[in-house]
């Protein structure tokens, strides 16, 4: 019998391998269903003003239930180490969130993160009891470095953040992925679902997908689409691939030949 | 009358409101919110206690959909 394939994330046992953004999308009925259909089961969310001018205006909560679903609150939009820690510090005081994602930003135009301020306040967060998923290059060096601070996830980018240009350095992942100890999980830059699945057969433990499925013209299909993906390249990676050949083998035996 | 700051926005408010006050003149469920006042974040456990000043700076965040 096969053993059941649990996904250990900080405190965390996961069922799916895939966590999904809830930006982006048309509204949020369409935010829930494509959700529903990833089966994931952690959101990514960010914090911000609540809108003090429209009291009616629908919430996430209204239709994403923290109750039912892990709420990963994240930093996005920080371009620094104190915003960032604000952030996740209100995060925690909302409702005792304490697994989150730190991303610090250096640069509007790429969004890639500055690694000396993602270090800085992943050892400041893990200080103070939180247990940190962290976004970062795909340098293994940096990402060894988060390991060693304390980061309960390594989270590098495939490419930059919506960009959806798939993984532009598969070396560099592979490499990250075999020197981790903590789970390894492609955060930015997956465009569809087969860059997803060369995540999983690459030995990622996850995906984070957010563009991807709320920019696609049908986000609730691609939302099942990447669901299948991920557990299809997961699946991929446990088979173990065969080997490449340079030369053609054929796949029906020579002997007895006419 | 006593003028406060809250999300960026210029507001007057009656003398003596607590922030539960506050909250609930705007409508907001306080386990769906944190605040900060003056840069320091208010525990939950103040929120009945504590009465807004006149220019106090009021931030009250909630989660949206993110990435």
């Amino acid at each position: 019998m096969k053993k059941k394939d649990t996904f250990k994330l900080a405190n965390l046992k996961l069922k799916s391998r895939l966590i999904v953004g809830t930006g982006k999308y048309r509204n949020f009925l369409e935010a829930s269903k494509a959700i529903k259909e990833s089966g994931a089961d952690m959101v990514t969310v960010a914090v911000r003003r609540v809108n003090i001018l429209d009291k009616k205006k629908p919430t996430l909560m209204d239709y994403v239930d923290p109750k039912k679903i892990n709420y990963l609150p994240n930093t996005a939009g920080c371009f620094n180490s104190e915003d960032a820690l604000r952030t996740l510090r209100l995060a925690r005081e909302m409702g005792g969130w304490k697994t989150v994602k730190l991303e610090v930003l250096a640069n509007k135009r790429n969004l890639f993160p500055d690694m000396i301020e993602t270090i800085k306040s992943t050892k400041v967060l893990v200080e103070e009891g939180f247990r940190v998923l962290v976004y970062c290059s795909d340098d293994p060096i940096q990402a060894k470095k988060l390991e060693d601070v304390g980061a309960s996830a390594i989270m590098p980018l495939a490419s930059p953040i919506g960009s959806g240009l798939g993984i532009q350095n598969k070396i560099n992942i592979s490499i990250i992925i075999k020197n981790s100890k903590v789970p390894v999980i492609i955060d930015a830059g997956i465009g569809t679902a087969s860059d997803a699945t060369i995540a999983m057969e690459l030995g990622c433990d996850g995906v984070l997908i957010n563009s991807a499925i709320a920019k696609a013209k049908n986000p609730i299909l691609m939302a099942r689409s990447f669901k299948n993906a991920v557990i299809s390249g997961r699946e991929a990676f446990l088979a173990g691939r065969m080997k490449k050949n340079f030369l053609g083998n054929p796949s029906s035996p020579l002997a007895g030949l006419i | 009358m006593a003028k406060i700051q809250l999300n960026g926005r210029n507001f007057k408010i009656v003398q003596k409101l607590t922030i539960k006050q506050l909250l609930s003149k705007h409508k907001l469920n306080e386990n769906r919110i944190a605040i900060e006042l003056n840069g320091s974040i208010l525990p939950k456990s103040k929120f009945k206690k504590t009465f807004l000043k006149n220019k106090d700076k009021v931030e009250i965040v909630h989660f949206i959909g993110g990435g």
